[in-house]
Order: C-alpha cells, then sequence, then structure tokens
C-alpha cells in the first residue's frame, strides 16, 4: 500500500505501479507520445515529465518510468512542466511538422506555431497546403527535406515505439536503430528491405506521427484480411467481432493470421482487456455428447455466380451479388450505408437480375422462393438510398406470403421498372455513346415482345438458394436421403414435413428446401414439438412387422450388416452374430430376403407366409 | 445269410467320382473301430459282393446303407430302390447323393448333346472311323445283354426314393462321417429326415470371419484365379464369390484355410429353399452401383452363375433342370 | 380340365407405392386383365429371389414384381437392392430356360394407377403369346421316366420270381 498525492489528490495504489499508470487511472490525464500498454516504459519522448517532490527534493522526471513511493506529491499540469512540454512540442514538430498528433498536442498544450527551423538548417518554406489552417503560420518544408530514413515520410520523432513493438512485442525485430546523434534513425538491417517483416502493420498503426511507410520496410503489398461477413468487401484483423448481431456477442481470434500464432509474440490484445477475458492458449475441444434426438438445420449455401459468368460476376467489377448490396445498404456494412460503386461513385441506374442459378436448366432447376421478395426489398431501399433508376428483370413474380403483393403494388408505384425476360448477358461492350462505359443487360422483353439492352451502373444478381457443399457427408452422418436437388429429404411432404426416414432425426429450415424465414421460424417450432414428443412421452410406438434375428442359427457372416438404412443392423462382437435393434428396424425385409442362410426373419412376412400365399394364390386356375 | 449280430452296412456308389469312398478311408484309425463293429455286405470300391446276395437278403435286413452318387441312369435307379428296400436307414451320403452334386449340372443339357459330345464331338476322342454310341441292348449267339440307360435328368438320392439321413459335403469330411456311424450303431439318431451337419453357417467356424468387415460392397467380382488371395482376409471382401454364408459349417474350413473360398458343397442351412438364389440375393444386393447398366457391368465377373451358386445343389433347385429341355429326348 | 388356358402371374408388389398404386387403380375402376394375384410385401427389397422360382415352379406362368422409383423408395434403398439381385436373376433365369417377358420388375409409385392397368394387361398379353410355362407339369413328364423304369423292374422280378416284398412306387420328394 503506497500513499501519494498527485495534483492535491490523495491517492493510495496497492500495486507497484509507475506514476504514469496511477494517474491514469484516477482519471488524471498525462499526455503521451512513446507510451503503450504492451510496451514496457521508455522515457523517449519525455512527454510525460512531472514535478516531483519527494524528502524535501523536487525534481522532474518522466512519470512512465517512474514508481510510485511513499510520500511522493507529484503535480502533473505545474507551470515548469507546462513550458517543457511546449517546447518539446515545437521541437518535434520541427522534425513532423504534418503529424496530425503533434498538431493536436500543439493545440492542447497551447503552442500557437513552431519557432525552430528545421535540422540541418534548411530554410523554412510555407507550399500553401492547406494543412496550416489549422495552426497559424506553421512553417512548412518541402518533403526532400525531411530527415532520410527508411521509414519515414513526415519525420520520426525517435520514439522507439516501432521498434519496441516488433522486437518486444510481435517477436519479429525487423526494425532497429541506427547512428548516434543527428544521424541516429529507425530502419531495418543494412537498410534493405527486410525480408522478416511480416506486414502486420503493428509499427505503422502504432506510430504516431505516421512517419512509416510499411510498403519501404518490406517492399510488398500486404494480404488484406477479407472480413468473411462483409463478403470480402472490407477488411478486418485477426481479432474481430465476426458481426454485430454475433451470439455470443464477443470478438474471436483467426488463428491463421493471429501474429502470436505465428511468432509467439503479440498479445497486444491480452495486454489491452481489462477483465483478462483473452486466452491464446484455448484448444479446439472435441466433445461427445450422448442424445436421443438431432434436429437438423444445416442451413443452405447461395449459389456462386460464377457459374454464370454470362452475368459477368467477377469479371466487371460492379457486378454484385444481393448479399453484397445487402452489405451496401446496411448501416453498419463496410460503406456506412452508401450504396457507392467500387470506384467510389454512386450509381445512376442500377438492374436487378432475378433468377440467378435458379428455375435454370444449366444450373439449378428448382425456385428458390426467396429472392423475388428480397430483390423487391432491395430495390426499394436502392431507390431510398439511391434515387437512382431501378429495373427488375423477373420471369415471375413470385410473392405469396402476407402483405406480399401489396408490397410489389407499392414498388410499381414507386416507379421501379420491372422487365418480364430472363437476362441473355451482361457486357460492357458500347454500342452506342449512351452504353459507354456501362454495363449493358441484354433481355427479351417478352411482354414488349423484342430484345432490349440496358445500360445500368450497377448490376445486382439475385443469386438462388443451394444445399449446403457438405450436405452429403451430412446426410450419410444421420442416415437421411435428401431429394434430387440435394436437399435433405422429409418423411412425407404432407404429412411429415419435419420428419425424417429415421425415427430421432427432424429437420428444420433451408437445408430441407429454399423457404423464407417466417416459414422456417414455423417448422422450427414443429420440429422442436416433435423433438420434445418423443423425448416427454417415455415410449415409442412401433409398427409389429420388424425383422428378427434367429441367434442360434446366425453364423455372424456379416452380410446383412451394411444393407439396413436405419442402421438397425449392428454386429455384436461379443457374440460375433448380428443383432437387431428394434427400436430402429422399420420393417422393410430387406436383410431377411438377403440373408444367406435364412437366419433374419420378419414379423408378418414370414417367408413360410409367403410361400403358403404363393400355394394359395396358384391352388385355382 | 450268417447269424452274425453284427449290424449289416452296405456302402453303394452311383454318379459319382470315387471320392467319398476316398473319404470313408480318410477315417484312417477309426476304420478299423468301424471294420471291427459291422459286417459290410456290399462295397463295389473295396469288395466283392454281388446284387443278387443283396437281392436274396430279406427286406430291411442291411442296418444302413451309405449311397453316394447322384442317380442318372437305369442302373443306378434300380440299385437305389433295391437298397432302400433292403435297408432299414438309408442314407444319402455326399452331395451327390444329397443335392444331385456336380453330374447335377448336367441338368442345363439335353441328354442327346451329353451324348453326342461325349462319343462323338469331343476333341480328345480317339476313336476313329465311325462315331460309335454304347447300344442299350446287344443281341450276339442267342444272348441279350444290355447296358444302363441315361436318364433325361440327374436326381438326388430323395428324388427318387425316400432317405433316412443325409451327410454332406463333396466328399462329406471324415469327422463327419465318423459322427454319423457312431450315431448309428450307437442308436442314437436324430429326426428322420435330418442333415447330419450343423444348422448353421461355415461363417460360424471359419478363421476369417475376424477379418472380414460388417461394409463389404462389391464393386467387382474375381474368379480365384484372378488375383492372388490374402490369406487371412475374408474372401467376399476380396471380391471372390465364396459360399460360406451359405453354406452349412461343419467341414472345418478346410477349402478357406486352404486359401480357396468355399464352393458350398455341405448345401444349404435347413431355413433356406434354394441355396444358389439365397447366396445370390445376399451377394448382389450388397454390389455397390444402383444404375441397370453399371450394375450389369460388375455382375459380369460372375460368368457363370449356374455353376458358381449351384455347383452341387442344381438337381434339387426350385426348378431342378433347364425348363425348355426335353422330358424324354433320343 | 379343357379349359382354355389363361396365364397366371404371380404379383409381388410393395406396399407403399405399388400396392397403393393398385389399389388407385381399383378406386379408380380402371379395367385390366385379371390375371395377376396379388401378393403384398412391405417393399420390394423383402422380394426373395426364392418367392420367384417358387411361384413358377408351383405353376405361374410370369412373375410381375413392383417397387418404389429408384432415389424413392420408402425405406430408402429396398428397391436398389432387389434391382441388383433382379439383373443377376434374369441372366440366371435365361440360363435356365425361361423366357424373359415372363419375369418383369417394374417402379410404380403411388399416384401410378394407369401404370399398373398398362404394365399388367402388357404383360399378360406378352405372356400369353408365350403359352404356358407348366413348370409342374414338366416336373411330371421329367419323372415319367422314372415310372416307366418301374414298370420294368416289376416286370423282371416278377420274371425271376423274386421273394423281396411288393415293389414300392418311386418316392418323389417335392421341392
Amino acid at each position: 500500500m503506497v500513499k501519494l498525492v498527485i495534483n492535491g489528490k490523495e491517492i493510495t495504489t496497492e500495486k507497484e505501479n509507475t506514476v504514469l499508470e496511477v494517474a491514469r487511472a484516477a482519471g488524471i490525464d498525462i499526455p503521451t507520445l512513446c507510451s503503450h500498454e504492451s510496451l514496457a516504459p521508455y522515457g523517449s519522448c519525455r512527454f510525460c515529465i512531472v514535478e516531483v517532490a519527494q524528502k524535501g527534493r523536487t525534481r522532474m522526471q518522466t512519470s512512465c518510468t517512474l514508481p510510485v513511493a511513499e510520500g511522493m506529491e507529484v503535480k502533473t499540469h505545474s507551470e515548469r512542466v507546462m513550458k517543457i512540454r511546449k517546447i518539446l512540442v515545437e521541437l518535434m514538430l520541427a522534425r513532423c511538422p504534418e503529424s496530425e498528433v503533434l498538431r493536436d498536442m500543439a493545440r492542447e498544450i497551447g503552442v500557437p506555431h513552431c519557432r525552430f527551423e528545421r535540422v540541418r538548417g534548411q530554410k523554412s518554406l510555407c507550399h500553401t497546403c492547406q494543412a496550416c489552417t489549422l495552426v497559424e503560420q506553421m512553417p512548412m518544408h518541402a518533403p526532400d527535406t525531411v530527415p532520410a530514413t527508411i521509414v519515414g515520410r513526415s519525420g520520426c520523432i525517435l520514439c522507439g515505439m516501432c521498434v519496441r513493438l516488433c522486437d518486444d512485442v510481435m517477436k519479429i525485430g525487423a526494425l532497429g536503430f541506427e547512428g548516434r546523434g543527428l544521424r541516429r534513425r529507425v530502419t531495418t538491417p543494412f537498410r534493405e528491405p527486410s525480408e522478416f517483416c511480416i506486414t502486420c502493420g503493428a509499427c505503422s498503426s502504432i506510430c504516431p506521427t505516421g512517419a512509416i511507410e510499411l510498403l519501404r520496410v518490406r517492399p510488398q503489398e500486404p494480404l488484406p484480411i477479407p472480413a468473411e461477413f462483409e463478403l470480402g468487401l472490407a477488411n478486418r484483423k485477426p481479432i474481430h467481432l465476426p458481426f454485430p448481431q454475433a451470439v455470443p456477442r464477443v470478438p474471436v481470434i483467426d488463428p491463421a493470421t493471429c501474429v502470436n500464432f505465428m511468432t509467439g509474440g503479440c498479445k497486444v490484445c491480452e495486454d489491452n482487456c481489462q477483465v483478462q477475458a483473452i486466452d491464446h492458449t484455448q484448444q479446439d475441444k472435441i466433445q461427445e455428447i450422448d442424445v436421443g434426438s438431432v434436429i437438423v438445420a444445416t442451413g443452405f449455401k447461395t449459389f456462386d455466380p460464377k457459374r454464370t459468368p454470362y452475368y459477368g460476376y467477377g469479371v466487371f467489377p460492379n457486378v454484385y451479388t444481393a448479399l453484397e448490396v445487402e452489405r451496401l445498404v446496411n448501416a453498419s456494412g463496410p460503406t456506412g450505408g452508401e450504396v457507392i460503386l467500387r470506384d467510389g461513385r454512386a450509381p445512376k441506374s442500377i438492374g436487378i437480375i432475378h433468377c440467378v442459378g435458379s428455375r435454370d436448366n444449366k444450373t439449378n432447376r428448382w425456385c428458390s422462393r426467396v429472392c423475388c421478395m428480397y430483390s423487391l426489398k432491395l430495390a426499394h431501399l436502392l431507390k431510398e438510398h439511391t434515387e437512382a433508376e431501378l429495373y427488375n428483370f423477373y420471369i415471375d413474380m413470385r410473392t405469396p406470403g402476407k402483405s406480399y403483393d401489396e408490397f410489389y403494388g407499392k414498388l410499381l408505384e414507386e416507379g421501379v421498372q420491372f422487365i418480364r425476360g430472363r437476362v441473355g448477358e451482361v457486357t460492357d461492350w458500347a454500342m452506342t455513346p449512351d452504353e459507354e462505359g456501362k454495363l449493358v443487360i441484354r433481355v427479351e422483353d417478352t411482354l414488349a415482345g423484342f430484345v432490349r439492352r440496358i445500360p445500368v451502373d450497377m448490376v445486382v444478381l439475385s443469386t438462388g438458394l443451394e444445399p449446403q457443399a457438405d450436405a452429403q457427408d451430412v446426410r450419410r452422418l444421420f442416415n437421411m436421403s435428401c431429394g434430387s436437388e440435394g436437399f435433405f429429404l422429409e418423411r412425407h411432404p404432407k404429412l411429415a414435413p419435419v420428419n425424417t426416414f429415421t425415427d430421432g432425426v427432424f429437420l428444420a429450415g433451408c437445408c430441407q428446401g429454399p423457404r423464407d424465414i417466417p416459414d422456417t421460424v414455423a417448422q422450427a417450432g414443429a420440429a422442436a414439438a416433435e423433438a420434445m414428443v418423443l423425448i416427454d412421452r417415455g415410449y415409442i410406438e412401433q409398427e409389429p412387422n420388424t425383422a428378427y434375428i434367429l441367434e442360434e442359427e446366425c453364423s455372424g457372416c456379416k452380410s446383412c450388416i451394411a444393407l439396413c438404412p436405419y442402421t438397425a443392423i449392428a454386429f455384436d462382437e461379443a457374440k460375433q452374430k448380428a443383432v437387431i435393434n428394434e427400436a430402429l428396424c422399420k420393417g422393410c425385409g430387406t436383410c431377411v430376403a438377403s440373408c444367406p442362410s435364412g437366419s433374419i426373419a420378419q414379423r408378418l412376412f414370414e417367408d413360410d407366409e409367403v410361400f403358403s400365399e404363393i400355394k394359395g394364390v396358384l391352388a385355382y386356375e | 445269410m450268417s447269424a452274425s449280430s453284427k449290424p449289416k452296412i452296405a456302402l453303394y456308389w452311383c454318379a459319382s467320382c470315387g471320392g467319398c469312398e476316398e473319404t470313408v478311408v480318410d477315417l484312417a484309425e477309426d476304420i478299423l473301430g468301424v471294420v471291427a463293429a459291422v459286417d459290410i455286405v456290399l462295397w463295389p470300391v473295396a469288395m466283392d459282393f454281388k446284387y443278387k446276395s443283396i437281392e436274396a437278403m430279406p427286406d430291411e435286413s442291411i442296418t444302413a446303407t451309405l449311397l453316394n452318387g447322384a442317380i442318372r441312369s437305369t442302373e443306378q435307379e434300380e440299385m437305389a430302390r433295391l437298397l432302400r428296400r433292403k435297408s432299414q436307414f438309408l442314407i444319402a451320403y455326399g452331395s451327390c447323393a444329397v443335392s444331385g452334386g456336380i453330374p447335377g449340372l448336367a441338368n442345363q443339357f439335353p441328354r442327346e448333346q451329353i451324348l453326342k459330345f461325349n462319343y462323338e464331338d469331343a476333341p480328345t476322342l480317339g476313336n476313329g472311323g465311325p462315331k460309335t454310341r454304347p447300344q442299350l441292348k446287344f443281341a450276339e449267339a442267342g444272348r441279350e445283354v444290355s447296358l444302363p440307360e441315361l436318364h433325361n435328368v440327374v436326381r438326388s438320392l430323395d428324388q427318387v426314393v425316400e432317405v433316412d439321413y443325409y451327410v454332406p459335403g463333396c466328399p462329406p469330411t471324415p469327422n463327419l462321417t465318423k459322427a454319423a456311424v457312431t450315431a448309428l450303431l450307437e442308436g442314437k439318431l436324430p429326426p428322420k429326415g435330418s442333415v447330419l451337419a450343423p444348422d448353421i453357417a461355415l461363417c460360424d467356424e471359419c478363421p476369417r470371419k475376424k477379418s472380414k468387415p460388417t461394409n463389404v460392397s462389391f464393386t467387382e467380382f474375381k474368379r480365384p484365379h484372378q488375383l492372388l488371395a490374402d490369406p487371412e482376409l475374408c474372401f467376399l471382401a476380396q471380391g471372390v464369390i465364396c459360399m460360406g454364408p451359405a453354406t452349412r459349417s461343419g467341414c472345418g474350413s478346410q477349402c478357406t484355410t486352404g486359401n480357396m473360398p468355399c464352393t458350398g458343397c455341405f448345401g444349404p442351412t435347413s431355413r433356406v429353399r434354394d441355396q444358389g438364389l439365397k447366396i445370390m440375393s445376399s451377394v448382389c444386393a450388397n454390389v455397390a452401383p444402383k444404375e441397370e447398366g453399371d450394375i450389369d457391368k460388375v455382375l459380369t465377373g460372375i460368368p457363370d452363375p449356374i455353376g458358381t451358386f449351384y455347383r452341387y445343389g442344381l438337381a434339387k433347385s426350385m426348378l431342378r433342370r433347364k425348363v425348355n429341355l426335353p422330358a424324354n429326348g433320343k | 380340365m379343357s379349359k382354355e388356358w389363361k396365364p397366371r402371374i404371380v404379383a409381388f408388389f410393395c406396399n407403399w407405392c405399388t400396392y397403393t398404386a393398385a389399389d388407385l387403380a381399383g378406386v379408380s375402376r380402371m379395367k385390366y386383365a385379371a390375371n395377376t394375384r396379388v401378393i403384398r410385401l412391405m417393399c420390394s427389397g423383402r422380394v426373395d429371389p426364392q418367392f420367384v422360382l417358387d411361384a413358377l415352379s408351383r405353376g405361374a406362368d410370369g412373375v410381375l414384381i413392383g417397387g418404389c422409383h429408384p432415389g424413392d423408395c420408402h425405406y430408402v434403398e429396398g428397391n436398389y437392392k432387389m434391382l441388383r439381385r433382379f439383373q443377376m436373376l434374369k441372366r440366371m433365369l435365361k440360363d435356365m430356360g425361361i423366357e424373359d417377358e415372363r419375369v418383369r420388375l417394374e417402379w410404380i409409385s403411388a399416384a401410378e394407377g394407369e401404370k399398373v392397368k398398362r404394365v399388367i394387361n402388357e404383360m399378360v398379353g406378352q405372356v400369353q403369346k408365350l403359352g404356358p410355362l407348366g413348370i409342374p407339369q414338366k416336373f411330371e413328364d421329367w419323372d415319367k421316366e422314372m415310372e416307366h423304369f418301374a414298370e420294368q423292374v416289376a416286370e423282371k422280378d416278377a420274371a425271376a420270381g423274386c421273394v423281396c416284398a411288393a415293389q414300392e412306387k418311386p418316392a418323389l420328394a417335392t421341392a
């Protein structure tokens, strides 16, 4: 327990902190440039200087390196301290006049302009850029007189944060100090482009003056990490919150890109976390849970529009999928809700193409059910956000739900243009001056009766729904059938839409077939109810025509085991014979017909019964 | 005949290869015990008794006759009937007597075709000159001699006379023979009509069962000469047809231990009416493809299904014989 | 007994598809050949080849097997197992001298009452042309060679004055 006084305030602290930490914890702000939670105190920028009175002596000390002691009296903003700080700002501004951080500090402290000339005695030259409007009469230097460093555009203040970060925290050590005095600079070994740098960008993000150009450290474009939720329209960091509605709403760390997994270093996130919630040592755990029923709700995947190359996705930059546009119009999306093209322009005309990968003999034959409605929704939102000319190209307008068709009517009134025809192609080949620089949608307008070319700025593809890529593996896991399209098969389309042929396995949602949210929720409720019935009732009713093994006679030849689609037959290693789980047997009799020694029988359909039937039906002419 | 108190035994061979006779000899030392305990009244391969002596015996005076071989000629039929009359127990000994055996495969062909091939068309014939067929009757010097006539249909013993017990196998293994004879001599016989072999399929005692996977799925079939068979893995798992799952055990798995698949000589279990159909049903249900063309392709690996599935049992199969053959061909 | 011969066809129909289709044909009052005698099984996979041959050897002139369409089997894949057996069964029947048209496998779904009518009419027509298969009669004819022989033996015994007991009729084991 240490008691000290800061700015007249009595503060007690238990830990062995520095004065800076204690002051900040007490809400007293001391400005710093070279201090960071993840870095050991360095004391290079000197901004955090405070006046310390201890045992009758007063001295000026950097608070970041000063450990607290009993009875200390600290003044963080005394006249002497402020004078020192002002000079420090001026000195640094002389080196890095463009640094926003330094200018902000200057403004805060009350330094109107820098009185010092540049290093090496160059005359100050103003080249009338707009930047000096922030601070009066700020002398500017031409860029080529800036002290040359391998890193550095506007000037490095030699705070050393980049070096310390790269070395101590990231454990790479691609940067270091070179030289002494006026010649001291931050650079890579032999000032050669570094092959060790992992382009993590830590140095350039921590630099207070923005002096580091990553390309000068390693002449290679760093690979962006595309954010999955933003469909690659924005990037993310290795530690990120997947999306605002994530459950649970906590960030996750991507081990493929996190520096700690690469070098064992960094962990800046852990240092910053106030509640120590981050654990880099977490391992994948495989848990086995015994359950009695399973609801399969594995969802769908969107159609990949690269399979319809004539719509230009991936070829023309301004062809988007509907899901990408959903992110564009979303206020928490990569563009903050602004619908802009890849080059930043706002589109003046937008074409929405329905049935991409649906109702198509060449790709998927089925109707994906939700696309017409979401296309209408997008048309409405795009109209609102951009005032652009909207075109929807449809085959049929499928609006079957509550108020759905009324919504369609509303759009007609809003002036969205609906053209009935499956789009043939999207091309950038202009045939008239109107079409220059635009994407041309070629479509037969079947209601008007001729082929049209409609130039638009932006094309939106309403991609359909497909089974997940691993649907076949999943369905074999649960012994489910699937239809010819690959969606899981229900036991009966009318009488058992949430059951599968295997008892205890239920279906919900788009894994069974394309459907929208209200239908999915209803189906999920039904599946949950079915599962609960199984749990609640305590017994199952079974058809009596099950198969049974004649245990003494079974030779254990194992020929039947793989035949049962319900996995009702298993091989009992102890008995060395087949055994049938009566609860799983559905009574088809396939195993009975296949048993080569006649050792499986079926109740109600015994061999002898059938032979008698045959004899009976042939007993008369 | 002699007032010997020892039970009388007859062994007779019909359409057979002689293997069932040899297997009796295979009893080795045990045969001495048998010979000492019984009075053999007929054993053409080993002893010189005449038919006349059998005909002269009272009915049912022979305790047991072990009759091997299928019935396909008039002589064999005659002897089968004779021995039935003269015996208390008539035992069908060996696969030929039990179910027609390999001679039963002749039921795929008309009699005329068989005779023609054997006496006229076979490439190994060295008769030279005009092709001669055996005559059924021949008269010379005032005497008429006759030869047995080949039947049109090969039959199992029980398709000619009533059979008391069946000892299967091609040939029956010594352990089975010993057990049958012992049961006879001790009077501890199972119900009439029983097969004197375990009523459970061969897989039960086959050492390869452990290595057989539970998910054998056929993408092709191989015949034994088309691969170097793994001596420990189940044949079906190697794509080779093994009749084991459809065949009675009791033989000690001699064939599979000798790296050859079972060919089904012990016949089906009592719960099966047609051995060939049951093994076909089991094997084909596990064929992998689902399209007709692909299925057919896999099944070309079984070029002779009748010969493979009915090697020993065609005469007792449900159809018995190729149905469009004449009842009585010349 | 000199009635004009009519084909007798034994049909094995799976409960869920073909049997229901046959029901539907009935409910829809469709008229079709009456020669089929239907035996209901739960799945075409239950059709043991022994059933098919038992029917033929007891006098059926043809056998029709009906199951769900591939991919639609109520029990997932029973019809595929039937199909695989059937492909081999056809080969074996051919080797045993039975004409192709006599044993037929059809996929008939529950809604295809019309197909039941068409298939049965077609098959009856084909079998009618082929004539009776008559296997029980064939068994009898084949075994006549033994009756003939038994008579010969009786003559011979009578001539020889054998003290043997009365000659027994040959015992034919039935399949």
